[in-house]
């Protein structure tokens, strides 16, 4: 028999812990540093945009925000694929962990974007095809929550993992469809509308930009090993509850 | 074979029976629809004029708002009192009986509207009902597909249809996108629909897989 890989034995709570247990410190520290740093140079250092003055710089707080709340989504779809495949209980905690930071990163997309969109827009919301996409997939995120939260006991949480990983899965696969489907209709109703136009850009703003989305992204990594960490220890402790109450009954 | 036919058949037979026995189950949703159709004029008001322009995609939303009511009815009676299980033992393929069920669904709960809408948008003013008629005829089965998946997947949750509303309408989007385009005529209808039968032939090869597997979940 062929030894597995040793990134499996990750795979088990005994490992999963203290790994992450070391990692969370450093991880905070990277995001505590790396928003400071990134809102500070986005907001006090870059220069003002020639063309949407100071309103751009919601971009520090916006684009992060966008792109956590879709990369999360294809994540939980993968530990959901990788739960039903294996059955590891990891994958399943790991799942349901993404679900509050994706649902978090999807609705700061929005008002971050409405905030925007009203001195640049004049309007705080317009039906075009990545506002309405934007908005779907925050109600896929809250769909998923209540799925799994509505198919709960206090006793059983595999029921929920499965209905929970089955729906994010078809959520996953739909969602190809779902946006070329609103931007087909978006095409057909009306013309395309003012999108920010990619200009060359000073390096203050690159790098605060690039230091803000670093900072973000081991916040989104860190709220969510945290959160793992907490359900798998309750989780043990349950299952270790079990063979004692058989014990008290004997 | 001939005992998967067999177990298919009575499927079906049985199927049907328990819905011609309860009338209310397929005619609360037509009712529905009228209702519904009946508020359009009375909250926009009746100007005929801009009836006729949004009729089709009123209808749509009625008819998709129409196909989530019947659902939660759909698996969870068979559950509890294990007929499910006993049709998981039948010698019959589990897709294949998930579509059987769905399509008996669909004959009570999906044509029945493809037929009513038609004589709706005619109140509302369409001069032409046919493309509604024909989208519809291409789109509740699509939606009926989707929402056996939504079924299946609601069995053990402890919420009402609400829970199931919010888990299919994202799901739907792409549905109810080409179908309004269709019904609404223009330059776009013709690849509209077509586009519209190319997602219900997907959903015909993959949805009732999907089903039967999250069934199977769910029952175990």
């Amino acid at each position: 028999m062929s030894k597995p890989h040793p990134l499996w034995r990750y795979a088990s709570p005994a490992h999963f812990l203290p790994l992450t247990g070391r990692l969370l410190p450093l991880l905070w520290g990277v995001a505590a540093v790396g928003i400071a740093a990134g809102l500070w140079l986005g907001l006090f250092v870059a220069p003002v945009d020639a063309q949407q003055g100071e309103t751009y710089r919601i971009l520090y707080l916006h684009v992060p925000a966008a792109w956590i709340a879709m990369v999360c989504y294809g994540a939980m779809a993968f530990w959901a694929l990788w739960g039903l495949a294996w059955k590891t209980r990891l994958a399943f905690v790991l799942m349901r962990a993404l679900a509050p930071t994706g649902t978090l990163f999807a609705v700061l997309t929005l008002v971050t974007g409405s905030l925007w969109g009203k001195p640049m827009w004049g309007t705080w919301w317009v039906w075009d095809a990545r506002l309405t996409s934007a908005l779907l997939l925050a109600l896929l995120y809250v769909g998923f929550i209540a799925l799994t939260s509505a198919v709960d006991t206090p006793g059983d949480r595999q029921r929920g993992d499965r209905a929970g990983a089955l729906l994010a899965l078809v959520g996953a696969l739909n969602l190809p469809v779902l946006y070329f489907s609103v931007s087909w209709w978006n095409t057909l109703h009306q013309g395309a509308s003012i999108s920010p136009r990619g200009s060359a850009i000073a390096p203050e703003m690159l790098w605060g930009l690039l230091l803000a989305t670093v900072g973000f992204w081991a916040y989104a990594v860190a709220a969510v090993l945290t959160r793992a960490r907490q359900q798998l220890q309750a989780r043990v402790e349950r299952e270790a509850l079990w063979p004692r109450s058989l014990e008290s009954a004997a | 074979m001939g005992a998967a036919y067999q177990a298919a058949a009575a499927l079906a037979r049985r199927e049907g029976l328990g819905v011609l026995r309860q009338p209310a189950e397929w005619l609360t949703p037509l009712a529905f629809v009228v209702g519904v159709a009946l508020m359009f004029p009375l909250g926009l008001g009746p100007e005929p004029a801009r009836l006729r322009e949004l009729a089709p995609g009123l209808l749509w939303i009625a008819a998709l708002l129409a196909s989530l009511l019947s659902l939660p009815r759909l698996f969870a009676p068979d559950l509890a009192d294990g007929s499910l299980e006993q049709w998981w033992l039948a010698p019959l393929p589990r897709p294949l009986a998930v579509a059987l069920k769905l399509a008996v669904h669909w004959g009570f709960s999906g044509l029945p509207l493809v037929l009513l809408a038609p004589v709706l948008a005619l109140a509302f003013g369409v001069d032409d009902p046919l493309p509604l008629a024909l989208s519809l005829l291409l789109g509740t089965p699509a939606l009926a597909l989707l929402g056996g998946l939504g079924a299946a997947l609601v069995l053990h949750a402890r919420a009402g249809a609400g829970l199931l509303a919010l888990l299919l309408l994202p799901l739907e989007v792409p549905v109810l996108v080409f179908g309004t385009a269709a019904a609404n005529g223009g330059p776009n209808a013709d690849s509209a629909l077509l586009l519209l039968g190319a997602w219900l032939a997907v959903l015909l090869a993959l949805a009732p897989w999907a089903t039967s597997a999250t069934l199977s979940l769910m029952l175990d």
